[in-house]
């Protein structure tokens, strides 16, 4: 028996429906029931909220179809524009397809909301369509960039219309940051929760391949889940890192180092694997194929380290010089120069130069802009006599200022001379620092 | 009675209960019917129309009222009475306009005049002004076999967003020709903004009559439910008047219960507004099906526990541990700076501390893990940054906002599927 009685669609449908939308049963019954017979008048319009993957396109675009219900399903990331958000709408209505035949040209040429409405009811009456005609908009915060008219009067399109049409928006972002400041037609508001960790074992299980036990699937996705599931639960990002380091699980039932019921031994032969997948490959440091030939090589893969451990560019000996005194200049306050870069400074405590609004450190408030002739003192006091500065200064700063290492601040001011930042961490400043012996930490006031 | 019995039908279930969804749907989505509580507003509305249609007197009116306080069913059913009289019938013409619609004036005039029928009698022309098109258009009315002027009503919904338009120019032609022209018209405008006023321009306004009929949902909650109850009655056409008696009993004794009356007081004193009472009823008559014929008290509570989530609260359900995590040490930040703004540093060094604490290290992220978190939570419109930044600062120190308050943080906590204990009470330490 379905869970999902309606009368006013075939039971085998309703069946159909309910085989291909696992863990949804609650949504796709609410749906129907707010969508009702196929010719009664429907909510104006309906607010889908929820995060990736909690499966909003995907639940819309099987109801829909299953159902065969008359729709027109719009990504708004590939209708960026007004016009082709419109004509893609009157082509679904028409089922006009965009071919070589036709030169990919569209139904009709509609430029304004207004001519979309004439030409939807136009539309509307030629084709006699008694039924409710649904339109998707996926990804519907674009709309929020587009024409300030646009979203407000999707909301109502059935009251401008005159028609039985509904309005479906799908997104992750809340309604709230929606809503314009006059106000709008309240859109019916649903969300869609995130799956718990059972539900996603059960989703991510039903695809299990060919070759394989469904169990044997199972219990490597329970793995999987072990591993990733407090740092990401997109089941879409699940399903590829599951996809992506399945041959490695398979390896020892293949070679036949293990049964494919030898739970312990698979688990203890995949979980470092894991382990190590999510540092690089969840942050797409890697690309999966290059993540795919390590596995093959069966490299040591502790060499393997994402773009953000190895970032460093090679510089010129004398330009690190330069990024080390920027980055001083940006993270030291300016009046404790002195007592970092004077030879006889005597001894000064820390307190000496406490202020008492003084509460963070440079390095969490980030950055401040500096002045050059700043620069080029901590420059010649920290370069000392290993090197005689006369290389020009000019282009090298621009030099670095082009590879981003350095910003130029905007000065309106005329008067004073342009402003720079240092914008590398500190990591990176460490290990650019050590290749020229200079122990930067000792100069940082945030760690004296 | 017993003239009732004869043409009395005893219909299957299924059959009334698709016809009550029929009926109900239609009633609660569209303006039909009669307004509740503004009949001194109708009267004066359909006087106002009568000078025009009848007596050949022009007039500007505006109709003013917050969303949803049945503006357009009040022009609507105005006008619904004015056509039925019989000297009207054939010879008022109506032009409806939309602020959302005719975004700028030249689209409304081309809209004015398809709406007119004049779009053959315009041809090719062109016109030195927009007020010259609209003068030729409305003389165009009064050639043919009529020899008077017939009156012309423009309906202008979202009245105010014609006000943006450059100059102004459709408002100062159409409350012109409402003050000067020989053709009768009645320029009606339908707004939401209280201020409306203060949007035009001084030209224009001078024109404008400053006839201006308000609407204001000033209904008591007896009136409350009683519109509660009329929206849902069946009415005596129903033609299985045995299953219809049976249904308006249901909705009495629904009015009667006390659950009912307390979701209803609720909604009430959170807004009068009848649409969002429509919004109410429809999701509960939505629940109504063979196997459960009639609309309960659960129903309601139901619908009422749907209808007010808060969406944010939903959200952070869904957010990873981590990305919990920074929300919790965020709103540190802001208990210790008085909420200031803070950047992506602060709250990974806050978010340190707390690791720092503790014995086992579940939660021991590398630095672009956090951000990527960090930037997740940005997406999602949970925290925003500050405007006026330049774009060129590293995104580590953009300053941001948190856009969370307390209670949502607490909900969202108390929910959390399996929210470690840790957790929880750094969070409390600084929520409570
Ligand atoms: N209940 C489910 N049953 C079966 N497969 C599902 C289910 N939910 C999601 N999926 C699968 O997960 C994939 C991602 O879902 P979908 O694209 O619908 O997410 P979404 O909510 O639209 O995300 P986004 O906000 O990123 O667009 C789908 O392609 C589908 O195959
Ligand atoms: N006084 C009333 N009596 C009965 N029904 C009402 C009343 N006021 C509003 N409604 C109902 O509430 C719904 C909203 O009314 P309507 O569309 O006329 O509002 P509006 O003021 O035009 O709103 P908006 O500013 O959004 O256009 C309609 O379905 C209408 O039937
Ligand atoms: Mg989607
Ligand atoms: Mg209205």
């Amino acid at each position: 028996m379905s869970s999902l009685a309606h009368t006013a669609y075939p039971e085998e449908k309703l069946q159909e429906v309910a085989k291909l939308t696992l863990c949804r049963e609650s949504q796709v019954s609410t749906l129907l029931s707010i969508f009702g017979e196929r010719q009664h008048l429907s909510f104006p319009s309906i607010f889908i909220y929820g995060h990736t993957g909690t499966g909003k396109t995907y639940i819309l675009q099987t109801v829909l179809s299953t159902l065969e219900l008359p729709c027109a399903f719009i990504n708004c990331v590939e209708c960026f524009t007004p016009r082709l958000l419109f004509e893609q709408i009157l082509n679904h209505l028409h089922h006009h397809h965009p071919a070589p035949e036709n030169e990919f040209s569209s139904k009709e040429r509609c430029d304004t909301f207004n001519d979309f409405v004439r030409l939807y009811n136009r539309g509307m009456s030629e084709l006699s369509l008694q039924e409710t005609f649904y339109i998707v908009l996926d990804k519907a915060e674009l709309l929020r960039e587009m024409d300030a008219n646009l979203l407000p009067g999707f909301l109502r399109l059935q009251e401008l219309t005159e028609s039985n049409v509904t309005v479906i928006f799908l997104t992750e972002i809340v309604w709230e940051t929606f809503r314009p400041n006059t106000g709008c037609f309240e859109p019916l508001t649903l969300y869609f929760p995130d799956y718990s960790k059972v539900e996603l074992q059960k989703i991510l299980s039903s695809e299990f391949p060919v070759k394989y036990s469904a169990e044997f699937y199972a219990s490597y996705i329970n793995i999987l889940l072990g591993v990733f599931y407090t740092v990401c639960r997109d089941i879409k990002e699940l399903r590829h890192l599951a996809a992506l380091n399945f041959p490695k699980f398979c390896e020892p039932v293949i070679k036949g180092e293990a049964k494919e019921s030898d739970s312990h031994k698979l688990w203890k032969n995949i979980e470092p694997h894991l382990k190590r997948a999510m540092q690089t490959v969840y942050l797409r440091e890697i690309s999966s194929s290059q993540w795919e030939r390590i596995q093959q090589e069966d490299r040591e893969a502790s060499h393997l380290k994402g773009l953000s451990a190895h970032a460093h560019v090679e510089l010129p000996y004398y330009s690190k010089f330069l990024l080390i005194a920027a980055y001083l200049a940006s993270f030291n306050p300016a009046r404790t120069d002195k007592r970092f870069f004077l030879k006889h400074h005597g001894k000064i405590k820390k307190t000496d130069f406490l202020k008492k609004h003084e509460k963070t450190s440079n390095h969490l408030l980030g950055p401040k802009p500096f002045p050059l002739d700043r620069l080029l003192a901590i420059l010649y006091s920290i370069v000392d006599s290993r090197v005689a500065p006369t290389a020009n200064i000019f282009s090298q700063i621009s030099s670095l200022v082009t590879l981003q290492l350095l910003t130029l601040v905007g000065h309106d001011d005329q008067l004073e001379g342009p402003k720079y930042k240092c914008t590398v961490s500190l990591d990176f400043i460490r290990a650019v620092a050590r290749t020229v012996n200079f122990d930067i930490v000792r100069y940082l006031y945030d760690f004296l | 009675m017993s003239k009732r019995k004869s043409k009395d039908l005893c219909l299957p279930v299924g059959e009334c209960i698709s016809r009550v969804h029929a009926i109900l749907r239609q009633r609660l989505f569209q303006h039909h019917g009669k307004p509740f509580g503004v009949d001194s507003q109708h009267k004066h509305l359909v006087e106002l129309l009568k000078r025009t249609v009848v007596h050949g007197e022009s007039n500007s009116a505006l109709i003013i009222g917050p969303r949803g306080s049945g503006k357009s069913m009040l022009l609507k059913g105005a006008l619904e009475e004015i056509l039925a009289m019989k000297q009207v019938k054939e010879n008022a013409l109506q032009v409806r306009l939309n602020g959302l619609l005719q975004t700028t004036d030249k689209i409304a005039l081309k809209e004015i005049t398809r709406q007119l029928h004049l779009e053959n009698v315009v041809g090719d022309r062109v016109f030195g002004s927009f007020a010259e098109n609209l003068a030729f258009l409305l003389e165009a009315l009064k050639t043919g076999d009529r020899k008077s002027s017939c009156p012309v009503l423009f309906l202008l919904d979202e009245f105010d967003l014609f006000a943006h338009h450059k100059n102004q120019t459709l408002l100062y032609n159409l409350f012109d020709i409402a003050q000067s022209a020989q053709t009768p018209v009645a320029v009606i405008g339908l707004t939401c903004r209280l201020d409306v006023m203060e949007l035009l321009e001084k030209r224009v306004k001078s024109r404008f009559s400053h006839r201006q009929i308000h609407l204001l949902n000033s209904f008591s909650f007896i009136q409350y439910l009683e519109i509660f109850q009329e929206k849902l009655f069946l009415p005596a056409s129903f033609p299985d008047s045995q299953f219809a008696e049976k249904w308006n009993e249901s909705i009495k004794s629904l009015v009667e219960s006390k659950m009912v009356e307390d979701i209803l007081q609720k909604q009430y004193s959170a807004s009068k507004d009848v649409r969002s009472l429509h919004m109410l009823l429809l999701l509960a008559v939505c629940r109504v099906s063979v196997s459960h014929p009639h609309i309960t008290a659960a129903d309601f509570l139901e619908v009422f526990r749907l209808r007010n989530q808060d969406s944010k609260a939903n959200i952070m359900h869904g957010l990873s541990v981590l990305e919990l995590c920074l929300i919790i040490a965020m709103k540190h930040l802001q208990d210790i700076y008085d909420g200031e703004p803070f950047n992506f540093q602060m709250v990974h060094n806050e978010f340190q501390k707390f690791i720092q604490r503790k014995a086992h290290s579940v939660y021991n992220f590398e630095k672009p893990v956090v951000m990527k978190a960090f930037e997740h939570l940005h997406q999602l419109e949970l925290i925003k940054p500050m405007e006026g930044l330049s774009m060129r600062t590293q995104k580590e120190y953009r300053l941001m906002k948190l856009l969370l308050d307390n209670t949502q943080v607490i909900e969202a906590l108390q929910k959390y599927p399996n929210c470690p204990t840790d957790v929880k009470q750094w969070a409390m330490s600084s929520l409570s």
